[in-house]
């Protein structure tokens, strides 16, 4: 195994650009984020902070108004960003599968399930329809779908949610790729299929070595199935690392209001902790630090100046100016941010 | 009291619309089945030539009536010719003409409706813009003017009112594909490194066949009629030749003077046959809805 990631993205940005170009939506902006095989990332982020972009980013399967405008997007020693459509088509569903939203509309119902988890099979490897049929079997046998043989020559409207969703799964993972996306794909689900779901998708992880991309809004998720967590806030990473040590002290006021709102089984309190205010328009951001109006430490360089990404220990990062090193906290109120700064320094996790 | 009743099985008390149209149309089913084998085997079936007659026996009446005779049962027309013959291979001209040019609709309309819902942007723009223009010409007099230029021939006829009829197709079709086309397994087929033509016709298609199996069998009835239409102008099925319209045409001349058989019989196998696809039509929209047969 070489060092070199599976997936990088360098300073990654996708705008949505009106048709006038008067009106420019910054989905995704200077995104930097490297995956090595097999590990597992769980971005997690409110509606409309830039997640399913950044997925289709990286599929390249953007709407017409959207653009990657800078950054690199390297993909198993590849550069995604230059390769043409029909090149990209090679790519997705081969190298790099996604599970979509609502796997429960994503089987077409004409279609019998062997002709469905073998499509790609077909499209990918030119295999012949009996063929694609043997392997959507050992497919289905591999997502712990009882009687496979009976099961393929049925359609979806005979299956139930959950079998749906696993055929779902075997069509992401039938021509074993390297990269796995998978954006909510629990949400339209309830608990118990949900827990035998994600079960099944961390088995399939191991099994077939795959590298996971999981996409949510719901970090009980992550903690249990990422070791790397990238929280997103308005179109940027705001933090990112291993799952654990950011659960247990998270270093951006933003991850800090997500933690605090999950409730406990031990809290006696009798409503639920909120984040204040609404993330702010994508198309006008404030000057500073987006997240700086609804942050309870804010001061004043926040308001003025967007911070930087700051590196804290390894594969560790943070985009707030309270976890800044100390010399590059000197230019502005050195005294305000020493108060706070150190106090935020043990975390409020342990 | 018979076996037949289960007053406790009866469910609750449906839409009487509703159960019309749900159960099997037999009779318009058994007159459309009539109507095909009586085409089909028009050569075994007919007693006389119908492009042949006598001028002797020219004007008999139906068998039933006064100075009518059984060697016509339903009378002869104004050249003598057997009027029961000339239905029956009207009936072949009529079928043939009809399910033509609804294939030839149906295949051109899906296709454009199709290319044109799925690619968008300026394809559909142009499409559209086409499909506009042919909706503001009247379908009958565009038919007219076409065949006016190419000539009546039975195959002109099924290119003409194929070339005029396909916009409906294009319409509907299309308007199916752009809610399609949003519906999340375009996207997994996208995501799975399907190309746009393999979604178009892998996808897509079998997804408005339903569609398009019901706007044929509405798109009979109006096309049939358009072809008595034209043939009762002139301008259709070329005179020697048996067709419903071009007897509605010959005949209309006597009916001031009482030959009412010469139109009345064609004028009702049209009506019939024009029912009875409607009838067929309208039970297989409901019957073939994606939604109520996912229930």
């Amino acid at each position: 195994m070489t060092a070199e990631p599976l997936l990088s993205l360098e300073n990654l940005s996708t705008h949505y650009v009106s048709q006038q170009g008067s009106r420019v939506v910054r989905a995704v902006d200077d995104v930097t984020l490297s995956l090595n095989a097999g590990e597992s990332l769980g971005i997690v982020g409110e509606s409309g902070s830039g997640k399913t972009t950044l997925a289709l980013t990286i599929l390249r399967l953007l709407p017409p108004a959207a653009r990657i405008v800078s950054g690199r997007l390297v993909f198993d020693g590849e550069d995604l960003r230059t390769k043409s459509d029909s090149e990209m088509r090679r790519v997705r569903g081969k190298r790099i599968a996604m599970v979509l939203q609502d796997p429960m509309a994503s089987l077409n119902p004409l279609f019998s399930i062997g002709d469905q988890v073998g499509e790609p099979i077909r499209v990918h490897e030119g295999a012949s329809r009996a063929s694609a049929w043997q392997r959507a079997v050992g497919l289905l046998k591999s997502v712990r779908i009882a009687s496979p043989e009976m099961r393929v020559r049925q359609y979806p409207h005979e299956m139930s949610g959950g079998m749906r969703q696993r055929i779902v799964g075997a069509i992401g993972i039938s021509c074993g790729p390297r990269l796995l996306i998978a954006d909510e794909p629990t949400t339209s689900l309830d608990l118990t299929i949900q827990a035998q779901y994600l079960d099944l998708l961390r088995d399939l992880q191991r099994r077939h070595a795959l590298t996971l991309i999981f996409i949510t809004h719901n970090l009980g998720i992550v903690a249990r199935m990422c070791n790397r967590l990238a929280v997103m806030y308005a179109g940027r990473v705001v933090e990112q690392g291993p799952v654990a040590r950011i659960f247990n002290a998270p270093a951006h006021p933003y991850t800090q209001a997500l933690l605090g709102s999950l409730p406990r089984m031990s809290d006696e309190r009798e409503r639920l902790t909120a984040i204040e205010g609404q993330p702010p328009d994508l198309a006008s951001l404030p000057p500073g630090c987006a997240f700086a109006a609804r942050c309870p430490m804010a001061f004043a360089r926040c308001a003025a100046e967007a911070p930087p990404e700051f590196t804290l220990g390894e594969g560790r990062t943070a985009r707030c100016w309270l976890a800044a090193p100390a010399t590059a906290r000197a230019p502005l109120s050195a005294h305000a941010v020493g108060g706070e700064g150190g106090a935020h320094a043990e975390g409020i996790g342990g | 009291m018979s076996v037949t009743t289960h007053p406790t099985a009866v469910p609750a008390p449906a839409p009487i619309a509703f159960w019309r149209l749900k159960g099997f149309p037999l009779i318009p089913v058994l007159i459309l089945l009539l109507i095909a084998l009586v085409a089909i085997f028009a050569d075994v079936l007919a007693p006389y030539d119908p492009e042949i007659g006598s001028l002797a026996r020219r004007f008999r009446p139906p068998a039933w009536q006064e100075g009518g005779s059984m060697a016509h049962l339903l009378g002869t027309d104004h050249v003598g010719r057997d009027v029961l013959s000339r239905l029956m291979y009207g009936a072949r001209v009529s079928m043939i003409v009809g399910l033509a040019a609804v294939l030839f609709a149906g295949v051109l309309g899906t296709f454009l409706g199709i290319v044109s819902g799925y690619l968008g942007g300026w394809v559909d723009q142009v499409i559209m813009r086409l499909t506009d223009t042919w909706l503001a010409l009247p379908g009958l007099t565009f038919a007219i003017f076409l065949a006016a230029i190419v000539g009546p021939s039975e195959l002109n006829i099924i290119f003409i009112l194929g070339g005029v009829y396909w916009t409906r197709y294009a319409r509907v079709i299309r308007s199916e594909v752009l809610s399609l086309k949003e519906r999340e397994f375009v996207n997994l087929a996208i995501v799975a490194g399907c190309s746009r033509r393999a979604i178009m016709w892998h996808h897509i298609l079998p997804n408005v066949i339903n569609s398009a199996v019901v706007l044929a069998t509405l798109m009979l009835g109006i096309v049939i009629v358009t072809e008595a239409a034209l043939s009762f102008l002139g301008v259709g099925v070329p005179p020697p030749r048996p067709a419903w319209g071009l007897m509605l045409a010959d005949g209309k001349k006597g009916l001031m003077v009482g030959y009412w058989w010469l139109t009345v019989l064609p004028g009702l196998c049209i009506m019939l046959m024009v029912l009875s696809a409607n009838l067929l039509g309208d039970w297989l929209r409901v019957k073939l809805d994606p939604q109520l047969r996912q229930l």
